[in-house]
């Protein structure tokens, strides 16, 4: 194991509660492991005080409510008022589902923070088909409702090839609803989105053509609306820094505990993710092998250890260093400089090949049936 | 967007202005994000209450700290803060 150097830790920022893996809904891009249906225990509202109150000690100050559907999680509130009183800033991150006026008040006069809901795209019909759910005009109202209780309104949709032709219609969708901030998040290929890959990833001029209206309008909402945009990296040449490193800002906590450096990392082999019911997040995070792999720079293999770039993006991600080139210790492929960067381009490839069939395999879509065929 | 010298100036109700005990020093908490802020940053926001226009806010805090000249400053940053949306004005 490499990268053991603890003399440098810097503390978590962010913690990524994942409150459960229950879901209404079936996105086909999720990012929740394949075989999540075979972690099905969650931790106890006290368990999840716990980690709140050690996390927050050491100094994670943003914390996002996840899933899943954290709405599923009938102590959610509960949990609202302990992070608040904690003094955690506090995101749900929610489909919408299952959110009403009642328990709009009720979470924001329990201290949250902001809601950020996700759209799929900007009309009825493909939200619901991509969403596996009537869900789009349910969606529109909760927008709004959050609007008029007073939270800054984060609107999150994932773009990907079968709703980026709508770019424009989905930034007026946002200004219509009122965002303060709308994240356009390029589908990341980890999870299920790996597994749809060739149907989800866009070409490159799909891409470019949609970035292209997303900056315009950017420019038109300046001081209305804050766009956040999360870039594809498939069309890169360098890679993302990764959690901003690996073991320096992102903590998260999967629903039965298990404690992840991403919320990816659940992927990668012989980790040993340690959990939060057997260590402290204190231990977890200084001690913990599996936080300490990847820290630093001395687990890297060229071409990334000679690289003059290590420092700013870390070698990229592991997770998908590991899922395209089969060695999770390699230069994520992203990059130019990697010698097996043709699985990006062989990718692309393969995703216009199905664009231009006529008949297309199927989205698999994310639910516990097509889960438990990833694990026996 | 500009500042306008009249006006009184609050903290905007979509932020949050914070003493971080773990990193010594106030934030900026918006959603999925935070700004650290330097100690004279963190004096000029926390005048910002919405009773105090500029030069209120100027007088405000030479008196605070025993000093003078400091509008310059307090201007520049404040017109940054505003840019930002961390401050507003009615």
């Amino acid at each position: 194991m490499a990268g053991s150097n603890n003399l440098n830790i810097t503390p978590p920022r962010w913690l990524l509660a994942e409150l459960t893996y229950a879901c209404p809904l079936q996105c086909p891009y999720c990012s929740n492991p394949l075989d999540y249906a075979k972690y099905p225990s969650e931790l106890s509202t006290d368990d999840w005080k716990r980690v709140l109150s050690q996390a927050r000690k050491m100094g994670a100050v943003q914390l996002g409510f996840s899933g899943g559907e954290p709405l599923t999680r009938q102590d959610l509130p509960e949990l609202v008022k302990y992070a608040r009183k904690l003094g955690y800033y506090s995101n749900l991150i929610t489909s919408g589902y299952g959110l009403d006026e009642e328990k709009i008040i009720q979470l924001k006069t329990a201290g949250l923070d902001h809601i950020q809901v996700s759209i799929q795209a900007s009309s009825q019909e493909l939200n619901d088909h991509l969403a596996g759910t009537k869900s789009f005009q349910h969606k529109k109202e909760v927008a709004h409702l959050v609007k008029n209780n007073g939270y800054p309104m984060v609107l999150c949709v994932v773009i990907h090839r079968e709703n980026i032709h709508q770019m424009q219609q989905i930034l007026e969708m946002a200004e219509e609803l009122g965002a303060d901030y709308l994240e356009l998040a390029n589908t990341q290929y980890y999870g299920w989105a790996h597994l749809n890959r060739d149907l989800l990833l866009p070409t490159k001029e799909q891409f470019l053509k949609a970035e292209q209206i997303a900056q315009a309008f950017k420019e038109k909402v300046a001081g209305k609306m804050k766009i956040y945009y999360v870039i594809p990296d498939f069309y890169e040449d360098r890679p993302k820094a990764c959690m901003n490193g690996w073991g320096t800002t992102f903590l998260t906590i999967a629903p039965d505990g298990v404690a992840l450096p991403c919320h990816s990392a659940r992927e990668l082999p012989g980790l040993d993710c340690p959990n939060v019911n057997d260590f402290s997040i204190e231990e977890i995070w200084n001690e913990s092998k599996a936080f300490n792999f990847f820290r630093g720079v001395d687990w890297m293999k060229e071409p990334c250890r000679s690289c003059d770039e290590k420092h700013k993006d870390f070698g990229g991600c592991r997770c998908q260093a590991y899922l395209l080139t089969g060695d999770m210790y390699n230069a994520d492929p992203v990059c130019s400089k990697s010698p097996d960067h043709h699985v990006i381009e062989e990718a692309i490839q393969a995703a216009k090949k199905t664009t231009n069939q006529a008949k297309e395999a199927p989205l698999v879509f994310r639910n516990n049936k097509a889960s438990k065929q990833f694990f026996s | 967007m500009a500042l306008d010298p009249d006006l009184p100036i609050s903290f905007s109700p979509m932020h949050r202005l914070q003493w971080e005990e773990a990193q010594q020093k106030d934030v900026i908490l918006y959603p999925e994000g935070m700004v650290e802020l330097n100690q004279s940053s963190a004096e000029i926001l926390k005048q910002c209450d919405g009773s105090r226009n500029v030069e209120q806010i100027v007088t405000e805090l030479e008196k605070k700290f025993a000093t003078s000249g400091l509008k310059d400053d307090i201007v520049g940053f404040l017109q940054i803060a505003l840019q930002n949306g961390w401050i507003q004005q009615p």
